[in-house]
């Protein structure tokens, strides 16, 4: 399944990614990171498109069910 | 259909006009520029006390108004910016650099203070073109040190939006926002202040 994940030694944490997503499924983690919650993202790449500093990407993920 | 939770507008999604609104009153009165101080020391506060980066998530007008211009005006290319502009040495380098200028600044408005050299009605772009601000200043009931600060902190907003414009322009719309000073230091403190588990 095609989910969003954050390269978070890369991210800059200025939420652009958050704002944008329309299942609200991105928080921005104690100002430090994107936080992506895989539950709710449905991988359309919304967030990939906006993200500044490219760490943000979406790719092939494993399902674990959850 | 249910409206998603980003689809609530909120008062400061519009802080975007707050950035234009700031330039134009430094065009017409230089004391005006002591206003962007908000913009420094607001996202210090969310930082430091509330170990977060709220301001820059949904507060700062520069990078919105860049969303504003570079996605809704699509004057953006949206392209991948290169990848020394994220990277740390980058923008810790960056952060230094921006810092010692604005102790230049600081400087330099104590040299009026002090008398060593008198107000220069000025703006400087890019830390180097000298471009004549005399109309923005006709002397106030204030000594002149605090327009002095007002025109070099001028010079600083203006030159670091026009950076930002550049980048907007050429690679994604808040390319800035990842090597912006204020966002790489409360970035930093945030960093800091999680490892502590405060």
């Amino acid at each position: 399944m095609k989910k969003a994940a954050n390269d978070t030694g890369r991210c800059v944490a200025c939420g652009v990614c958050a704002l944008q997503c329309p299942r609200g499924a991105i928080s921005i983690y104690r100002g430090c990171y994107a936080d992506v919650n895989i539950s709710m993202c449905v991988g359309c790449g919304i967030c990939e498109k906006a993200c500044p500093a490219g760490s943000i990407v979406v790719r092939e993920t494993e399902d674990t069910g959850r | 259909m249910k409206h998603t939770v980003n689809q609530k507008t909120h008062w400061y999604d519009y802080l975007w006009i707050w950035s234009i609104i700031y330039f134009a009153l430094g065009f017409f009165n230089i004391l005006f520029a002591w206003l962007g101080m908000i913009d420094f020391i607001l996202p210090l506060i969310f930082a430091i006390v509330g170990g977060n980066k709220w301001f820059c998530n949904h507060m700062c007008g520069r990078g919105q108004l860049f969303w504003v211009l570079g996605r809704k005006l699509k004057c953006s290319r949206g392209k991948k910016a290169p990848k020394w502009i994220s990277s740390k040495w980058f923008r810790y380098g960056f952060l230094a650099f921006f810092l010692t200028m604005f102790g230049t600044m600081v400087f330099q408005t104590y040299l009026v203070f002090s008398g060593a050299e008198s107000l220069r009605k000025a703006i400087k772009l890019f830390w180097t073109f000298k471009v004549p601000w005399k109309w923005a200043y006709n002397g106030s009931t204030f000594p002149d040190w605090v327009a002095q600060f007002g025109f070099g902190f001028y010079s600083l907003m203006l030159t670091s939006t026009l950076i930002g414009l550049i980048v907007m322009v050429l690679y994604k719309e808040r390319t800035w926002c990842s090597f912006c000073p204020m966002g790489t230091m409360t970035q930093g403190i945030c960093k800091i202040k999680a490892k502590k588990g405060a």
